[in-house]
C-alpha cells in the first residue's frame, strides 16, 4: 500500500479540548464514507456548548463528511477554524441543498392499511369483473368485425398460436393425463377391490375422465401454460408501447393480438380435452391390464358399454368455454400493465389463478347444469 | 519480432500505464467479442484523473461494451484493464469491491429499482456498502443527495414509474454519487432530453465534477454535451479508439468519420454554438 492509499484510509476521528478558554472540537484523519465509522455518533452525542470545530488535522473530506459536520455546526451553532478552503466549500454545498425530504410515502397506521387493503381489493374484484366482462364484450365486437371484413382475420398469427398452444402441449399433457389415468385407476381398484367389484373400476375410469377430469386439467394446464404466456407477451407489449403504436397505425389490438390468442385456446381446447380423456383411458387401461389382469380388448369392450356418448358431449362442450376464459383471463391482465416490469409478473400470476379459479366455478355449474339435462 | 518479445513489450507497456500517476483508468489491447462479430479489437484508452472524458462512436461501435467490460459487466477476450492501478480482469467479485465502492454509474435508462422510491434508491449502495451508517444519518443523506441532482424535495418518496425521464435520470445519477465516487460512468445521460433539461443536466454535470473533484467516463451522441463541458473526446471507430484530444485537436485530424462528425450540419451547429456564447462572454 503506497503513502496515498495509507492516507485515504485514515479512520476519522475527534478530541474535545479547551483553546483560549473555549471549548473546541478538533477532528483528524479521513472525513470520507468509507472512514467515518462511529463519528458521525460521537459527534452527535456532543451535547455543547462548542465555540469552534477546528478542521486543520482533516486528509481528506467528502460530501458524506461535509453533511455530518454541516448539521452538527447547525446544531451546535459554532464555527469552522483551520483554514480549510476546500473543506469549508463542500460544506457550502451540501449546505445548499439542505431540505427535508421525504424518503418513503407517508405512514399509514396498520388498522387503517388493513382497512384500505380490503376496501381495494373489494374494489379492484368488482372492477376486474366489470373490466373482464367488458374485455369479453371487446373481443365480441372485434369478431364480429373481422367477420364483416374477412380480409382482416390474420391467418397466420392464429394458426401459429395453433401451434404454440396445442401442437406444442401435446406432450406434457399427454403424459399428465396418462399418470392421472393409471392414479385413478389404481386408487379406484383399491378401494372397490373391498367390494369385489374391481370391473368398476373401468366405469370409474371412463366416465370421470370423459365426464370431468379430461377437459379440467387440460384447462389448468393450458391455464400454466398459454395464459401466463398470453399475460406476459401482451404486458410486455404495453410495456414497450407496441400496443399503442398499433393503435396509432391503425391496428386494433384486440384484432391482432386478442383475438388470435382467444380463437386458438377455443379450438385447441377441445381437442387437447379430447386428447387428453383418451391418453387417461389409456393409462387407465394400461393399470388395469397390468394389475387388475383385465385385457384391453375387455377394458374397451366395457367402457362401451358404460361410458354413455352425453359423456363426451359434456366434456367437449365444456372445453371451448374454459378456453375463451383462459384466453380472456390471459390477454385482459397483459393488457392491464401500465407501470413497471413487476407489474408484468403479479398479472401473469393473477391472471392463471383467474383462470384455473373460474374454470373450476364454472364447471360446478355445468355439473348442475348437465345433472338437469339429465345427462347423468 | 520473436513472440516472446512481443509478449515482453506488450507487459512493459502495461506496467507503464499503470505506474503512470494521474490515470484513472487504463484499457490495454482490448478484444471484445460477440460469436464472429468482432467488437474491440486491439483497443487502448487512458482516463485521466479529474477530467471529464467524451466517448463517442457511431451505433455498434461499442460504447456501452466498452463501459460495461470497465465496471466489470462484460469479461472481455484479450486485453488489460487497470482502474485506479488495479487490474479488474479475472478478479473475484469480493476482491473488486473495495474498486467498485469508487465508482458510480448511471445507466442508460437510469435502472432505477422499480420497487423502490427514489430515496430508498439512493439509499441502497449506501445500505450495500456501509451498514453502519445510522438509519437516520442515510436518510439524510439521500436527501441532500437528490437536491445536489438538482431533483426537487417531493421526488424523494415517488417511485420511478412516477418520474418524467429526465427526473428518472437524476434520480440515476443521485444513486450514482451515493457513495462520494471518484469515478462517474454516464451512458447517454442526456438522450431524451429536451434542450433545456439536457443543457441543465450538462450544467449539473459540470458543477458536480468541480465541486466533488470526479473522474466522468461520459458516452453520449449529443454535440452539445461534447462541446460544453467535455475535456477530452475518445472516438471510438474501426474497432479501436481512432483518435483521443480536445475536439481541437481532433478536427486537426483527417480522419473521415471524425470531420463528418464534427463538421457535419449538426457539428457546425454546435461549434456556433459554442463561438456565440465566447463571443458574448467578451
Amino acid at each position: 500500500m503506497d503513502h496515498t492509499t495509507a492516507l485515504m484510509n485514515k479512520a476519522a476521528d475527534l478530541a474535545q479540548e479547551m483553546r483560549d478558554g473555549s471549548p473546541v472540537i478538533r477532528l483528524s484523519g479521513n472525513l470520507s464514507i468509507a472512514c467515518l465509522r462511529d463519528l458521525p455518533d460521537r459527534l452527535d452525542a456532543i451535547a455543547g456548548p462548542v465555540d469552534a470545530i477546528d478542521l486543520s488535522d482533516v486528509d481528506h473530506m467528502d460530501t458524506i463528511g461535509a453533511w455530518v459536520l454541516y448539521r452538527t455546526i447547525k446544531r451546535l451553532d459554532c464555527r469552522l477554524t483551520g483554514d480549510r478552503c476546500d473543506a469549508e466549500r463542500l460544506i457550502a454545498e451540501v449546505g445548499k441543498v439542505d431540505e427535508p425530504v421525504n424518503i418513503r410515502p407517508d405512514y399509514v397506521p396498520p388498522w387503517q392499511r388493513v382497512v384500505g387493503q380490503i376496501g381495494e381489493a373489494v374494489v379492484n374484484s368488482g372492477t376486474t369483473l366489470l373490466g373482464l366482462l367488458g374485455f369479453f364484450g371487446g373481443t365480441l365486437v372485434a369478431t364480429w368485425n373481422v367477420l364483416r371484413h374477412p380480409s382482416r382475420f390474420r391467418v397466420n398469427a392464429v394458426v401459429q398460436r395453433f401451434e404454440v398452444v396445442g401442437v406444442s402441449a401435446l406432450g406434457i399433457i399427454g403424459l399428465m393425463s396418462f399418470l392421472i389415468g393409471i392414479v385413478i385407476a389404481q386408487q379406484g381398484s383399491v378401494q372397490l377391490r373391498q367390494f369385489g367389484m374391481e370391473m368398476l373400476t373401468i366405469n370409474l375410469v371412463g366416465r370421470l375422465t370423459f365426464r370431468e377430469l379430461g377437459v379440467l386439467m387440460t384447462a389448468i394446464m393450458v391455464a400454466g401454460r398459454s395464459g401466463s404466456a398470453f399475460a406476459a407477451q401482451l404486458g410486455t407489449m404495453k410495456l414497450t408501447e407496441e400496443v399503442d403504436a398499433m393503435r396509432t397505425i391503425g391496428v386494433s389490438p384486440m384484432e391482432a393480438l386478442v383475438l388470435p390468442r382467444t380463437l386458438a385456446v377455443v379450438v385447441m381446447m377441445p381437442l387437447l380435452g379430447f386428447y387428453s380423456s383418451i391418453v387417461a383411458v389409456i393409462g387407465g387401461g394400461f393399470l388395469c391390464a397390468v394389475s387388475l389382469d383385465i385385457p384391453p380388448i375387455t377394458f374397451v369392450q366395457r367402457l362401451r358399454e358404460v361410458v354413455p356418448i352425453t359423456d363426451l358431449w359434456v366434456g367437449l362442450l365444456k372445453a371451448p368455454v374454459f378456453g375463451v376464459i383462459i384466453a380472456l383471463a390471459g390477454c385482459f391482465q397483459g393488457m392491464q400493465v401500465k407501470a413497471n416490469a413487476e407489474e408484468v409478473g403479479l398479472r401473469t400470476t393473477s391472471a392463471v389463478v383467474q383462470a384455473i379459479f373460474l374454470v373450476i366455478v364454472l364447471d360446478a355449474f355445468f355439473a348442475v347444469f348437465f345433472t338437469w339435462l339429465g345427462w347423468n | 519480432m520473436a513472440p516472446e518479445e512481443g509478449i515482453a513489450a506488450e507487459e512493459a507497456r502495461v506496467e507503464k500505464a499503470v505506474e503512470k500517476d494521474g490515470i484513472a483508468i487504463s484499457v490495454r489491447n482490448l478484444k471484445n467479442s460477440f460469436g464472429e462479430q468482432v467488437v474491440h479489437e486491439g483497443l487502448d484508452l487512458d482516463v485521466r484523473k479529474g477530467e471529464i472524458l467524451g466517448v463517442v462512436g457511431g451505433s455498434g461501435t461499442g460504447k456501452s461494451v466498452l463501459m460495461r467490460s470497465i465496471i466489470g459487466l462484460q469479461t472481455p477476450d484479450e486485453g488489460e484493464i487497470h482502474v485506479f492501478g488495479e487490474s479488474m480482469i479475472g478478479r473475484l467479485d469480493d476482491e473488486a469491491l473495495a474498486i467498485r465502492k469508487r465508482w458510480g454509474v448511471l445507466f442508460q435508462g437510469g435502472a432505477l429499482f422499480s420497487t423502490l422510491t427514489v430515496a430508498e434508491n439512493v439509499e441502497v449502495p449506501i445500505r450495500e456498502y456501509y451498514p453502519n451508517i445510522g438509519a437516520k444519518l442515510r436518510d439524510e443523506i439521500a436527501a441532500y443527495k437528490i437536491r445536489m441532482t438538482g431533483l426537487p424535495a417531493e421526488a424523494g418518496p415517488k417511485y420511478p414509474a412516477e418520474l418524467s425521464g429526465g427526473m428518472r435520470k437524476r434520480a440515476g445519477l443521485a444513486r450514482a454519487l451515493a457513495l462520494d465516487p471518484d469515478l462517474l460512468f454516464l451512458d447517454e445521460p442526456t438522450a431524451g432530453l429536451d434542450p433545456i433539461g439536457a443543457a441543465a443536466f450538462d450544467d449539473q454535470t459540470r458543477k458536480l465534477q468541480q465541486t466533488l473533484g470526479l473522474t466522468v467516463f461520459l458516452i453520449t451522441h449529443d454535440l452539445d454535451t461534447l462541446y460544453s463541458i467535455c475535456d477530452r473526446v475518445a472516438v471510438l471507430a474501426d474497432r479501436k479508439v481512432t483518435a483521443v484530444g480536445t475536439i481541437d485537436e481532433l478536427l486537426a485530424t483527417d480522419h473521415p468519420w471524425i470531420q463528418e462528425y464534427f463538421n457535419g450540419p449538426r457539428g457546425r451547429a454546435a461549434t456556433a454554438a459554442v463561438r456565440r456564447e465566447k463571443d458574448k462572454r467578451r
